[in-house]
């Protein structure tokens, strides 16, 4: 009887919570329901990212997705949810066409995940903690000290870093920051139920 | 053979972005909440990632081999991509909800020829 082997356990508990409530967001009709089961599901993502050894993506994944665009996701969900929007439901046609498309697509996907015999080889975990917290940080600023000892040529041009995305993200984001603040400012209604009067206390043009 | 005494693979990794991409895809085709259709491109972006650390990951492959930081850092892109992503379309379905009063993404057919 082999040992066993923890690391598989923990991968077992994490993928089924993932894959199961992953499955769940599509099957479940309620909105505030699909929200909790994504939350489930991309915190059981986090535990798979420290699985493999990505500590510091894993602990971003909590925080900046978990913590971050779920919150704001759920807050969306709470602004909209009354009445007839938190239950929606699909028609038994569309189910059909997309069970159909999606069993397809995961056909194709799991055949191609497991037919490369390299992908199949386990290999020995090394014994030592990764800490790559620190390289990636040298690494968005342009520095791979992960690859100093790389010796081979063509493997070396791929030391130049990820300073460029870096400064495009920063910039993407502040436009976002921008453009999602002015779309969301308070407007007055057009159409719909206006039991009470827009709220007067709207900005000004900006 | 006990599960859990195999040692675990990328493709068991690659297996699990599958199901949560595929998850993903249907629900972004099936939900009517706009919502519900932002909550598929998260899952969708999700799996992606999982393939993406699990390539750089020297726990699963050897280092040689591997896609090493790259993976790291393309999936922290992702994250950071998703985040602006979430907060621009969480304000477009709010300026929808307040102009038409509902999230019903077939009801924005206004554009329709």
């Amino acid at each position: 009887m082999d040992p066993i082997n923890w690391s598989s356990v923990f991968f077992w508990l994490f993928s089924t919570v993932a894959c199961v409530f992953a499955v769940g967001v599509v099957l479940s009709n309620n909105i505030v329901r699909m929200a909790f089961y994504l939350i489930l599901s991309l915190g059981a993502t986090a535990g798979l990212f420290f699985l493999a050894g990505a500590d510091f993506v894993g602990a971003m994944q909590l925080m900046i997705y978990v913590g971050g665009t779920l919150v704001l996701l759920i807050f969306g969900v709470m602004l909209t949810a009354k009445g007839p929007f938190i239950t929606m439901k699909t028609s038994a046609g569309e189910w059909l066409l997309a069970a159909v498309v999606g069993g397809s697509l995961l056909a194709v996907l799991i055949a191609a995940a497991t037919s490369v015999g390299a992908w199949q080889q386990p290999h020995e975990r090394p014994n030592t903690a990764q800490v790559t917290a620190t390289p990636l940080g040298m690494a968005l600023l342009g520095a791979r000290v992960d690859k100093l000892e790389e010796s081979d040529a063509t493997q070396r041009r791929g030391m130049s870093g990820y300073l460029l995305p870096f400064e495009i993200v920063s910039v993407h984001l502040l436009v976002v920051l921008i453009g999602s603040a002015y779309l969301a400012r308070p407007k007055r209604r057009v159409s719909g139920p206006s039991e009470t009067p827009a709220p007067t206390v709207s900005a000004p043009d900006r | 053979m006990n599960p859990f005494v195999e040692p675990i693979t990328v493709s068991h990794y690659m297996v699990v972005g599958a199901i949560m991409f595929v998850a993903g895809a249907v629900c972004m085709a099936t939900k009517r909440n706009a919502l519900g259709v932002l909550m598929g491109i998260e899952l969708v972006l999700n799996g992606a990632n999982v393939n993406f650390i699990a390539f750089g990951s020297e726990y699963l492959r050897p280092a040689a081999d591997g896609m090493g930081l790259d993976g790291q850092l393309v999936a922290l892109f992702v994250i950071v991509l998703a985040a602006a992503e979430a907060a621009v379309a969480l304000a477009i379905t709010l300026n929808f909800y307040n102009n038409h009063s509902t999230v019903d993404v077939d009801r924005a057919d206004e554009l329709k020829g």
